[in-house]
């Protein structure tokens, strides 16, 4: 029994909190690449499969909530342990808002798979990739507690808003004679504005990575 | 989990003032319950109930029944030594005797007639080790136990507890004469004890029953409002008195 710090069950339930945090986006991240791949592929089945799933990050968000309020209420945390707290609520809703445009990606995903003309997706694969790269690398730097990865997935965004902008261009330009491929195209529209709101999300994540490791708010000029 | 104490319809009258009224509670064996509530609800006289510590007070009446382990505690022929031996007690200031510390470990031994020295040289070890005081004492255990901190203090006074092998341990706001640091080394370790041992603990400090209990009780005017698990008495109390007395609305 000695030598043992005190506090140990705390200690290990913020730890706790932290891997269902973890865990949650590890389930994010797979939701993304999914439902990418059904989109890529036209993938209905897939793309069915995921909306299905997004109950579970759902479920897993409220855990995460209940279990820091019964924290905060219980533990009266200070200091980097009230920042755990505060962050892995914040960042669970993040989380799970990113779950949600993977659900609406998928639901595009499964209308785009009924059409017959075949599916022009320029930017989208790239966007998707790059948003997807942040969410990991956000929550990499979570993980490791890396203060410089949170910075630069902070910076990536701009490249992310680039994409978007260029992939508005190019979406909402081309099809004005061909009401099928106008149709595809507002769809995929949508898909670059909800994979645009997701690097938003993981950019959110990092700042509070950057939050929970030196109390400092990153203020970035967007 | 088995109930260990479980008390049922307990009323009880210093003369003619009644201080508790109807309490019933049951108390699982190898949790820690914890008994809140402002001074004078009867939280300690409450305690003091299930080891017949009472008795020792002139005029007290109680009905009602107190049970360990099935058994009736005010049975006619309750052994009230063993029942203290099985049941034992903490105080909020750490009283330890004038004496050293090893002699302060093993005086429940001593004078429940064990006299081998191996015997309660071990016994000493474990109760130290037990209250996780072994480490800070073991170079000075024929010292005084005067010359140890407040928080050392009352780490003996568990060990001495821990000394006769009870199986409930009673602490009547054990951290209150204590600094932060020796209070999460106590709360610390009655995490530690549940383990072996079931601990009714009578706290002020509302936070320290948050922490440190599996189910709490809130006392108030001499009765018991809510009882249930610690979780849910704060995050979400069923009686509004509850609530008000935890998020210090009260009166």
């Amino acid at each position: 029994m000695e030598n043992k710090s005190t506090r140990q069950e705390y200690i290990h339930d913020l730890a706790e909190l932290q891997n269902k945090v973890i865990q949650m986006g590890e389930l994010v991240t797979t939701a993304i690449e999914r439902a990418t791949h059904s989109l890529i592929t036209q993938d209905r089945d897939l793309a069915r499969q995921i909306m299905k799933e997004d109950d579970d990050i759902d479920d897993l968000t409220i855990e995460i909530e209940d279990f820091s309020l019964l924290l905060i209420a219980k533990q009266q945390p200070i200091a980097h342990d009230l920042r755990v707290i505060a962050t892995s609520f914040k960042i669970a809703s993040d989380l799970e808002r990113i779950g949600d445009h993977a659900f609406d990606i998928a639901k595009t995903a499964k209308a785009l798979a009924a059409e017959k003309q075949p599916v022009e997706l320029l930017y989208t694969p790239q966007l998707a990739e790059t948003a997807l790269v942040m969410v990991k690398q956000a929550m990499k730097a979570y993980r490791e507690a890396d203060i410089v990865l949170a910075e630069a997935v902070c910076r990536q965004d701009d490249e992310l808003d680039e994409l978007f902008a260029r992939s508005f261009t190019e979406l909402s330009g081309a099809a004005v004679n061909d009401i099928v491929k106008a149709r595809q195209q507002a769809q995929l529209l949508f898909v670059a504005r909800y994979l645009e709101r997701i690097g938003d999300h993981a950019t959110n994540i990092a700042e509070w990575v950057v939050y929970l490791e030196t109390a400092e708010r990153v203020r970035k000029l967007r | 989990m088995d109930d260990k104490m479980q008390v049922e319809r307990l009323n009880l009258f210093y003369g003619a003032a009644q201080a508790l009224y109807d309490v019933s509670l049951r108390v699982p064996e190898h949790s820690v319950v914890a008994l809140i509530g402002p001074s004078g609800c009867g939280k300690s006289t409450f305690l003091k109930t299930l080891n017949r510590m009472n008795d020792l007070v002139d005029g007290v009446h109680i009905d009602g029944r107190v049970t360990l382990d099935g058994q009736d505690v005010y049975a006619p022929d309750t052994d009230i030594v063993l029942l203290r031996k099985r049941v034992g007690m903490v105080f909020q200031r750490p009283n330890p005797f004038p004496m050293s510390i090893y002699d302060n470990v093993a005086y429940g031994c001593r004078v429940h007639g064990v006299t081998d020295k191996k015997v309660l040289d071990e016994v000493v070890e474990q109760s130290l080790q037990g209250a996780a005081l072994w480490d800070e004492v073991k170079d000075r255990l024929k010292t005084s136990a005067g010359g140890l901190s407040g928080g050392q203090q009352q780490r003996l006074c568990i060990a001495r507890t821990l000394a006769v092998a009870p199986e409930v341990v009673l602490m009547d706001e054990p951290c209150s004469a204590l600094d932060p640091i020796s209070t999460m080394k106590i709360e610390e370790l009655v995490s530690e004890l549940k383990q072996r041992y079931t601990i009714v603990m009578v706290t002020h400090n509302m936070q320290q029953a948050a922490r440190v209990s599996d189910r709490t009780a809130f006392f108030l005017n001499g009765k018991v409002i809510e009882y249930d698990d610690t979780n849910v008495i704060f995050t979400k109390p069923a009686q509004k008195k509850t609530e008000d007395y935890i998020t210090g609305r009260f009166g």
